[in-house]
């Protein structure tokens, strides 16, 4: 049986290969929205976050939580938000602007 | 029971990041891929908040509802200032999982075993100094601080020392994770390193480092996965490293330079100026003249930079877009890899002016049209169309992939004045017999280009 490292590894190294490959077929014209997409993914950081904050095991983890938690959400509203708000702008010629 | 579904909830949250991004591949299918993430998101905290060992929602509801009063006002920004805006997410990312490895590190000292502190380190290194680059990359971008790069003797020495003790005080931790003093000071250097990482990086070098702390906030993301043993936070971390990867390679590719050299290259700073070049001839055309070689255009090429969005003349290059339109000329829109200051920051100012997306070509797209465009059109680029970058072996851009204008019957640029671009290097774009210079600011002489052929063919 694999050690949870080893695991963890795997799952670190499959995980980097299928990204390059999904991304590098992402058109240059969507670059801008690929970043904050991706921004908002990496806010995962968030699922630390409130385990630390929930289990309040001591004062400092539940402030350094509660800030992670606080930042990791200021990620998740606004990179989907503004990811949104850019994609709906990309309209095809004939359609919306005349 | 509650700890056989987690897994599976992760696993599905997992796998709507993964379509998530694949979604976004193309613009007929991108939007999907926004619900996607937030799918994905939804399941990863929903998944999160039913395990058991959370005993108080007290302090995570009261995040969320501060999270969320901070980051909607973020997303309703002006698409001007998305590169600051990206900077500064990049910066509260990090912070997130530089402060959730901090809080890891004093629960679990002095039990700590060494895999686990080496994946602290890392988290907490990688976070702590994306996070003071990304805020230092967010002050330049904003212009609170000075975009040319600062640079002084020996800079590279005192980096990359920092840097190194950082590392050592990292190994340091790892070796020996009970020596708490030293924590507090591996911290201070790895935000240290962040400021001083930045400061010699000019504006123009901006979409490369963007994209570098892109990957390292992911990265730490990543490091926190490790450390929790949580696989979902490894993958979706890792899918915003090798993002961030590609995007910098991109950027590198696209400068026909290497990454030390951007990271310790402190590029756009002083050269000196090409000999001879006062003495050359530069023509140059008022809006009245240049607007009937426009009208009269069967195919113009317009090609976007920086200074079209410092100037703010997206909207009036979409009023001559319409214009010539009306008049049966083609236009299409060049876009250099590097334009603006962060990966696709043209092409999403040219879509908030409602530029259809089908008329934005990148660079090796577009490249071979200019020999039949009758107008190559720049609006506020200078070194992504400088020929020299083709032969002038001494030119700090030699080698760079360019964008042929210089190809086009005619060239005319829209610029404020003489001076050289971010790179510091003479245009000799500029002293082509085919090229004219149209001298002001890019709203208005485009503006005026407007009017001018508007009523010269009897529009309104």
């Amino acid at each position: 049986m694999a050690s949870d490292f080893e695991l963890s590894l795997f799952v670190f190294v499959l995980a980097t290969f299928l990204g390059l490959e999904v991304i590098r077929k992402v058109s240059p014209l969507l670059h801008t929205p690929l970043m904050s997409l991706t921004n908002a993914i990496s806010a995962i950081a968030v699922v630390g976050s409130i385990l630390v904050t929930g289990r309040q095991e001591s004062t400092l983890s539940t402030v350094l939580g509660t800030a992670a938690v606080t930042c990791s959400m200021i990620n998740i509203v606004g990179g989907y938000l503004i990811t949104y708000r850019m994609l709906k702008m990309f309209k095809k010629s004939g359609k919306g602007a005349k | 029971m509650i700890n056989t579904i987690i897994p599976l909830v992760y696993v599905a949250a997992a796998a709507s990041f993964i379509l998530a991004l694949k979604w976004l591949s193309a613009v007929q299918t991108a939007r999907r891929g926004v619900i996607g993430g937030v799918l994905g998101m939804a399941l990863a905290v929903g998944g999160t908040l039913l395990k058991p060992e959370i005993v108080s929602y007290h302090w995570i509801a009261v995040a969320f509802v501060l999270g969320a009063i901070v980051g909607v006002p973020m997303a309703m920004m002006p698409m001007t200032a998305v590169p600051q805006r990206t900077a500064l997410s990049h910066a509260f990312g990090a912070l997130a999982a530089a402060l959730v490895g901090t809080a890891e590190y004093y629960l679990r000292t002095p039990k700590i075993d060494v895999l686990t502190m080496a994946g602290l380190a890392v988290e907490v290194l990688l976070g702590f100094l994306t996070f003071t680059a990304s805020l230092m990359a967010f002050g330049k971008l904003q212009e609170i601080l000075p975009t040319r790069p600062i640079t002084y003797r020996g800079q590279n020495f005192v980096n990359l020392t920092l840097l190194g003790l950082a590392a050592v005080s990292g190994v340091v931790l790892v070796a020996a994770p009970e020596r708490t003093w030293l924590f507090p000071v591996f911290g201070a250097l790895s935000l240290v390193f962040g400021v001083l990482f930045i400061i010699p990086i000019g504006g123009a070098d901006m979409p490369t480092v963007i994209s570098l702390l892109n990957s390292y906030a992911g990265l730490s993301a990543c490091a926190m996965g490790f450390v929790l043993d949580n696989h979902l936070l490894i993958i979706a971390g890792a899918l915003d490293g090798s993002s961030g990867l590609i995007l910098s390679i991109i950027m590198c590719r696209a400068m026909n330079r290497s990454f030390a050299n951007v990271l310790f290259g402190a590029f756009g700073q002083v050269h000196a100026s090409a000999a001879g070049a006062e003495d050359r001839i530069v023509r140059s055309a008022t809006p009245e003249e240049a607007a009937p070689i426009l009208a009269n255009a069967g195919l113009v090429i317009v090609v976007p930079g920086y200074g079209m969005a410092v100037a703010q003349a997206q909207h009036k290059v979409r009023e001559l877009f319409d214009t010539l339109t009306k008049l049966g000329v083609e236009v299409r829109f060049a876009i250099h890899p590097v334009a603006g200051r962060m990966p696709g920051h043209m092409n999403v100012l040219l879509a908030e002016a409602d530029i259809p997306y089908d008329r934005m070509f990148a660079m090796d797209e577009i490249n071979s049209d200019f020999a039949q465009a009758d107008v190559a059109l720049v609006i506020g680029a200078n070194d992504v169309t400088n020929p020299g970058a083709r032969h002038d072996k001494s030119s700090p851009i030699y080698g760079m992939p360019i964008l042929d204008v210089d190809r086009a019957r005619t060239v005319m640029v829209i610029k404020r004045g003489m001076s050289p671009g971010f790179a510091g290097i003479d245009n000799e774009l500029y002293y082509l017999d085919r090229t004219l210079m149209v001298f002001g600011d890019a709203k208005a002489v485009v503006g005026s280009l407007v009017k001018e052929i508007a009523a010269a063919n009897g529009m309104h």
